[in-house]
């Protein structure tokens, strides 16, 4: 009994991933678009943060939203999975819930 | 799969509504359904026919009406979001007493039950917004 | 109006009067109550904010909704989890919130708080458990 969450807002903008973080269960995934993209980043000052309180659930990216960002693959931290729309879709198919942290 | 799409910020000034249109037809390219698209809070100004956007740039309104039509959605915008708003039907323009109508192609206003219904109604709800 | 019963939760997060989002949040809680779903309302993060006594918004001309939380009794909407350390980050309590309440046909009509303080952990818990959550 999965959760999809998703958080569309940059860890430097407002506290919607480490809510999200915080509450998602074990074995949930978290999907980060739109301005959520940055919260996917290594080297920055969340990374660790990020990294330390997603480590039980699957951390995704949308990857069309870091290429509109210039983002680039490199700069994704290692424990992200970038994924498409139709990756998006299949996730949310395949999770039993999803859960939109706006 | 069944997905209900909730929308609930307008075109343009946040991304809700492509993010939301792009998994749309991601999800209906694989050959699922989506049962209704529902737009709320500012999201009703994404169904308005008056828009005239720069040409260069997309067309949130148009891509909306033109995707509905091709695949029978029904897109939903929340009566009461819209008469706050000042988005109206011919209905809501008479009932009102209002000397104009906007709401564009492939929309229909009806009320906060529908959002319910499709909450109900599908496998998964998928909210854009702020 | 239904034969399917699904959970469902409406997420505030956000503060009052800064933006509509808790408002028509509430307007939708209101007609979903006709639907007969199992309905919860989460309040975390600055959502906490939404349910405090004493709003008073005369000189900001601003709608006062705040009475509508008392009248989720009267559509059977009686369960409002408030996050613990949510309230705990804003220096609130449970003194900060209004009174809300519903009757319990099942007990004599006995009146019962519908303000149910959980630990963070129990609201991940009850996220969890729902078919459909609303945020807003």
């Amino acid at each position: 009994m999965a959760t999809l969450h998703t958080v569309n807002k940059s860890p430097f903008q407002n506290q919607t991933l480490i809510s999200c973080l915080g509450h998602a269960k074990a074995g949930d995934s978290v999907l980060l678009i739109e301005d959520g993209v940055y919260g996917a980043m290594s080297g920055n000052a969340m990374s660790e943060v990020v990294a330390g309180m997603g480590a039980n659930v699957k951390l995704f990216v949308l990857g069309a939203d870091m290429k509109a960002r210039g983002i680039d693959a490199a700069r994704m931290a290692g424990g992200f999975t970038s994924v498409d729309y139709e990756g998006f879709v299949d996730m949310a198919a395949s999770c039993d819930r999803v859960q939109n942290w706006l | 799969m069944k997905f209900g799409i909730v929308v609930n910020e307008g075109p343009y000034t946040h991304q809700a509504s492509d993010s939301a249109y792009n998994f749309v037809k991601a999800a209906l390219a694989k050959g699922h359904e989506v049962a209704r698209v529902f737009f709320y809070h500012d999201g009703v100004n994404v169904g308005t026919r008056l828009s005239v956007p720069p040409q260069d740039d997309r067309q949130i309104q148009e891509q909306w009406s033109a995707l509905a039509a091709e695949h029978g959605l029904d897109l939903v915008i929340c009566i009461a979001a819209a008469q706050r708003r000042g988005l109206l039907d011919e209905n809501e323009m008479q009932r009102q007493g209002k000397d104009a109508h906007n709401i564009a192609e492939g929309f229909r206003i009806s009320g906060l039950g529908q959002l319910i219904e499709m909450g109900i109604q599908a496998d998964r709800t998928i909210t854009f917004g702020d | 109006m239904s034969e399917v019963i699904k959970k469902f939760l409406y997420v505030n997060r956000k503060a009052p009067y800064g933006t509509i989002y808790a408002q028509e949040a509430l307007e939708v809680v209101l007609i979903g109550a006709a639907f007969d779903q199992d309905v919860s309302l989460a309040f975390l993060d600055d959502g906490v904010f939404q349910l405090t006594r004493g709003q008073d918004t005369k000189e900001t001309g601003l709608k006062n909704f705040s009475p509508t939380f008392r009248a989720l009794g009267d559509y059977e909407v009686t369960r409002l989890y408030v996050e613990q350390e949510s309230l705990d980050e804003r220096g609130l309590t449970l003194d900060d919130l209004q009174d809300i309440q519903y009757e319990d046909e099942d007990d004599d009509y006995a009146e019962k708080p519908s303000i149910i303080v959980v630990s963070r952990a129990r609201m991940g818990e009850v996220m969890a458990d729902q078919d459909v959550i609303l945020s807003f």
